[in-house]
């Protein structure tokens, strides 16, 4: 698949973005700026762009607890969403909903959905309302290993594949449900096999390629789009930090941990920009400052934003 | 004898009499007809399926088969398989779907058969449906309905997974509506307000009412969410109720009434928000209260609506707040068990004349 130069460095862009900012805001947590937890996305980048930039603006995204990755790779502004990290009126959710459930409705996030596999069901809903209303819509719902043993996906899938919705399904398998490895709650090795139990396409990708992520992304949007029903989209992926910020992680040893982190995708990206030609040195060092200030930027600007006031804490609960 | 006396009899239910003129709500002149609460339902979800493309329904079964109580019969036949859309047994995904479809712009009515079964969906109800908004910041509304069928009766016989009143689970969660029609005409007017609506809203259909049969005024109408209904005015007690409670209520008042006795009869026609309000003016008013819920007693809805009574009307109560509810109890099989656990109309007037005679 050709894909355009500027379309490789908005990958480029994102992955960094993502990454620059679960850096920033897992600083801020150790210095105990930010209360709650936060559930890095550091060493799925690829997965998240890989999808999103197989979107348009007008398609939805539902994500997880772990979804900083999700709503930055569909446009968010790391600004907002810092200021909703540290709980301030400037947030996306001003500050009602914090890390784990950050929505950016303006950029086709139906945000961050803490239970897990909760966002799956709701995704099938966008999809069968685009699809009740002509629209030529696609929805996507991002969920982990651990999510594909939840009724949520079963449920889901099922009534995606009997209504041909425009929905993907994708399946990000870091491996572990907070401390409990798949390979102990799932038979199936390959999870893209229980795609067959439900008459859809069930496609297994390298999901520390963004390329591969993408190309795959772009076949099952496509197929979404043209009414031909739903993909469930495996990413094999990894989590390079704990389950939060600060976890003790005694459930994996260091060795695997170092062994994942020399796949990390956005080196792997980069030697590729490289080596294929497509950018040069000066042009990714600069990607890299111009995300750093604006990461800097972000803390700044939710660190001076104004709390939300307690006056108002009743508002939003009814429309 | 009507279909719905028929059925008081056949249900057992202590009176005899409980007919459809207990409660008249079309006053007199306004061209009316009368229909059951079945019906009342089904024409609230035809009138607002052809008023407005959005609203569509989804559920089990509630294709040709019409629904677990027949109330989307004729539906499918009009409407067609994708506005009258049958599932998978998939609650959760129902109710998620529903969620879904309302964020991008539809006004989903699920149905889902028994309120027993909608712990399976209590996840995407109560985390997910009514926390959007409010977790997002006010950056969307979630405008659905969910129908479920609750309650049960003598002679229904359908025990301890089909026959619970389960108002309070929801009505404990803030970002839900939870509305309880007692009458053909609450329940039309209040559903096409439920669907016209921004916010989730439970509504719950007592499964004994459904061949009840009441005036409904021919023209559209909608009534409001969130308001109790004075359903008999009176000086000496104020019964608090609802569901099918308002009937075995307005039965007690009206016995009640050949002795002397003036019942008021509030009926919490919407659980959640509560109209405290009404409660409060009824009882500083009258100085009594007794409270009537099908539900189990302990953190049942009577617990909520007494407090209510305490902060709003303590000073001017002649007696104590009495309380008539189901028991503490899984809802048994046989007749003669279920009257051991449910209210009825002898329970409600012992209840009036304890604190009359306080």
């Amino acid at each position: 698949m050709e894909i355009k130069r500027d379309m490789l460095l908005e990958m480029y862009r994102r992955m960094v973005r993502i990454r620059e900012f679960e850096l920033a805001a897992i600083d801020l947590f150790k210095r105990g700026q930010v209360k709650g937890t936060i559930h890095a996305y550091i060493g799925q980048e690829a997965s998240a762009v890989g999808v999103c930039m197989a979107l348009r603006p007008g398609d939805l995204i539902a994500g997880t607890h772990r979804s900083h990755g999700h709503n930055i790779a569909k446009g968010a502004d790391p600004k907002r969403m810092m200021a909703e990290i540290l709980g301030k009126e400037t947030g996306y959710c001003k500050g009602r909903g914090g890390s784990m459930h950050i929505a950016a409705f303006e950029t086709g996030s139906l945000g961050a959905l803490a239970v897990v596999g909760a966002g799956i069901p709701i995704a099938v809903g966008a999809a069968l309302g685009f699809k009740m209303r002509g629209e030529d819509r696609v929805a996507v719902s991002f969920t982990g290993d651990g999510g594909s043993n939840t009724g949520n996906f079963h449920e889901g899938l099922n009534m995606a594949s009997i209504w041909d919705l425009p929905v993907v399904f994708v399946l990000e398998n870091n491996l572990y449900a907070v401390s409990t490895n798949i390979r102990d709650t799932a038979k199936a090795r390959d999870l893209s096999i229980r795609a067959q139990a439900y008459d859809i396409p069930g496609v297994r990708v390298d999901g520390f390629d963004v390329l591969a992520v993408y190309e795959a992304a772009v076949e099952a949007v496509a197929r979404a789009r043209h009414g031909k029903g739903p993909t469930l989209l495996v990413t094999e992926a990894y989590r390079f930090e704990g389950h939060y910020a600060g976890e003790p992680e005694v459930y994996r040893s260091r060795a695997e941990v170092e062994e994942y982190r020399k796949r990390d995708p956005i080196p792997r990206f980069r030697t590729y920009l490289l080596e294929e030609g497509k950018a040069s040195q000066d042009e990714l060092d600069a990607i890299g400052q111009e995300i750093e200030q604006e990461i800097a930027d972000a803390v700044t600007f939710a660190k001076e934003s104004p709390e939300p006031d307690p006056a108002m804490a009743l508002d939003y609960i009814y429309a | 004898m009507s279909t719905a006396e028929r059925d008081a009899v056949s249900l057992g239910a202590v009176t005899p009499t409980m007919s459809p003129d207990v409660i008249v709500q079309v006053p007199k002149g306004v061209p009316a007809k009368e229909i059951s609460y079945q019906e009342a339902i089904r024409e609230a979800l035809r009138e607002e399926m052809l008023r407005d493309e959005r609203v569509f329904l989804i559920g089990e079964d509630i294709g040709k088969h019409g629904g677990a109580f027949g109330v989307t019969r004729t539906l499918f036949d009009q409407f067609g398989p994708e506005r009258v859309r049958n599932t998978p047994i998939s609650e959760n995904t129902i109710v998620g779907a529903a969620t879904g479809a309302a964020l991008v712009g539809l006004r989903p009515v699920a149905e889902i058969m028994f309120v027993d079964f909608s712990g399976l969906a209590m996840d995407q109800i109560c985390n997910q449906a009514a926390k959007l908004r409010f977790m997002t910041g006010g950056q969307c509304r979630v405008p659905w309905v969910i129908r479920m069928a609750q309650g049960g009766g003598a002679g229904k016989s359908t025990a301890a997974q089909h026959s619970q009143s389960l108002e309070v689970w929801y009505a404990h969660v803030p970002g839900l509506k939870v509305v309880l029609p007692s009458t053909p005409y609450d329940a039309k007017g209040l559903l096409k307000a439920a669907i016209r609506d921004d916010n989730p809203v439970i509504f719950l259909e007592h499964k004994l009412l459904y061949s009840f049969r009441g005036l409904v005024p021919e023209e559209d109408y909608v009534l409001p969410l969130s308001q109790c209904d004075v359903k008999r005015g009176g000086e000496d007690v104020t019964v608090v109720a609802s569901g099918y409670m308002v009937w075995h209520s307005m039965m007690a008042a009206q016995m009640l009434a050949e002795e002397g006795i003036s019942v008021e009869v509030v009926d919490v026609r919407t659980i959640s928000p509560l109209d405290e309000e009404t409660i409060g003016r009824s009882v500083r008013k009258t100085g009594r209260a007794v409270l009537v819920a099908e539900a189990c007693r302990s953190y049942g809805p009577t617990g909520e609506w007494g407090m209510v009574v305490i902060e709003q009307a303590f000073d001017y109560l002649q007696a104590p707040i009495v309380r008539v509810t189901g028991r503490n109890s899984p809802i048994p099989f046989a007749d003669s068990l279920e009257r051991g656990v449910w209210p009825d109309t002898q329970k409600v007037v012992n209840a009036i004349r304890g604190v009359m005679e306080w």
